[in-house]
């Protein structure tokens, strides 16, 4: 079926089989791939978006109910050229080994911080609770978290 | 497989109606993993996440109706004045799960594991049904019928539940390894119904369907009688009563061993978080009783 969604800014259309999740959609057939595919239950949070400026799991959302709505993903944030402050911030605190976990932690942070500029760790383990990595630890995510919001509201972090 | 996409409650049941083995699908947090798994192939699916009459909660008459499609996110946020169910719904997965996951998932699923239908059952809910045929109401007893089973009509929709607001302390508790993206391996809700002089308890997976604890209720409802606890909160409970009560609770789960954990540990464990949510509701009385009693 034909998918007509709003991506980024952008009217996009694909072709899709009825039954593929957004996940899928914007990985095989609109070549965004920041949203990684990893458990595709909904445990992991790799996958995370903004459907119309919710944080979602995109292989936990039929492609089809994307239909005419907005998907924000991790592309929107930053390029090399143009790093988020979160972004900065997990290379600055040293956040990532492996790397696959790392564009959904920072597409949930960046909607942390837009929610509570200034969360306390409970907050931030709370927020952070439906996003996993096998590498870190979480100390130097925490530490990445700490820097980002200090960036964003405009000290020196 | 086909999607269908009605605007409507009007569309969407005449296309159940039209097409009963419809499968609907709201925020997909169950469904989609099967779908991903290929565990399942439904002919076709509904999305019922656009469906205003499923996205509205209401105060009418003395009771609250929710509807299906309200999420967790929004029943945390909005629905501050039923602590158990807010506190079941902060632990259905995580933020991202509970900004899609609904109470109609819930009761369509129906695992005895869903963490809101513990809290649905001690309120006594009823669920509305609708077909194009009409609505019907059924009590909670009768929904539920089975692990993954309910009362549901291949032509109906789950509009939502309704239950009389009581006054009173209560709690949802529930354990499991972490905090967060936990199935529960137990789960109790515990209400007094001040106007009532009940206690309800409503056990999760801990059977094969969302248990209540009939005789442990009414033994411990009249021992608080027997103390004098519902008319003067700061008198006791004697302990010997809070025992029998939270040994009634656990003899009437009926568990099983499973991957999440064993039958006699989760007996066990109904055990304790019924003693602890009785002396939670029964302090929360006592602190609502106002300072000023002579000690």
């Amino acid at each position: 079926m034909r998918i007509r969604v709003n991506i980024n800014g952008e009217p996009r259309t694909a072709e899709v089989w009825p039954g593929a999740s957004l996940l899928f959609m914007l990985r095989e057939h609109l070549g965004l791939a920041g949203a990684k595919n990893a458990c595709e239950q909904g445990e992991c949070g790799s996958c995370s978006v903004w459907l119309d400026g919710t944080l979602v799991c995109a292989c936990l959302v039929l492609a089809a109910q994307a239909q005419d709505r907005e998907v924000r993903t991790l592309e929107a944030l930053g390029s090399e050229g143009r790093v988020h402050p979160v972004q900065d911030a997990f290379l600055e605190a040293g956040a990532v080994q492996c790397g696959f976990c790392t564009p959904g932690l920072v597409v949930a942070v960046a909607d942390l911080l837009a929610r509570d500029p200034s969360p306390d760790e409970a907050v931030v383990r709370e927020a952070l609770s439906g996003n996993l990595c096998r590498c870190t630890g979480y100390a130097k995510i925490l530490d990445a978290v700490r820097i980002a919001s200090g960036r964003l509201r405009g000290g020196t972090g | 497989m086909d999607v269908l996409l009605p605007r409507t409650l009007h569309e969407a049941l005449a296309m159940k109606a039209d097409h009963p083995d419809v499968v609907p699908i709201a925020g997909g947090t169950d469904l989609m993993v099967d779908l991903n798994f290929d565990r399942r192939r439904p002919s076709s699916l509904m999305d019922v996440s656009r469906l205003r009459d499923l996205g509205e909660w209401r105060r009418e008459d003395g009771h609250l109706f929710l509807g299906a499609g309200v999420t967790y996110t929004r029943i945390v946020e909005e629905l501050g004045a039923f602590p158990p169910l807010v506190q079941a719904s902060r632990t259905v997965g995580s933020p991202q799960i509970r900004n899609r996951a609904t109470v109609g998932g819930n009761l369509g699923t129906a695992s005895p594991a869903g963490d809101a239908l513990p809290v649905l059952a001690a309120y006594g809910a009823d669920v509305v049904l609708q077909s194009a045929r009409g609505a019907r109401t059924l009590p909670w007893a009768q929904f539920l019928t089975g692990p993954k089973r309910n009362a549901l009509g291949p032509d109906e929709l789950i509009l939502g539940v309704r239950w009389r607001i009581a006054r009173g302390a209560g709690s949802f508790s529930k354990v499991g390894p972490r905090n967060a993206m936990v199935i529960a391996v137990a789960s109790l809700c515990l209400i007094l119904d001040e106007e009532r002089r009940e206690v309800r308890v409503a056990l999760g997976s801990v059977g094969p369907t969302i248990l209540r604890a009939h005789e442990a209720e009414t033994r411990v409802a009249r021992a608080i009688v027997d103390a004098g606890v519902w008319d003067d909160p700061v008198r006791e409970l004697p302990p010997q009563a809070v025992e029998t009560f939270a040994a009634g609770v656990a003899a009437a789960a009926q568990p099983i061993d499973d991957v999440r954990g064993t039958a006699s540990y989760r007996r066990h464990a109904c055990g304790i978080l019924a003693r602890r949510a009785l002396a939670w509701a029964l302090a929360d009385r006592r602190a609502g009783s106002g300072p000023a009693r002579p000690r």
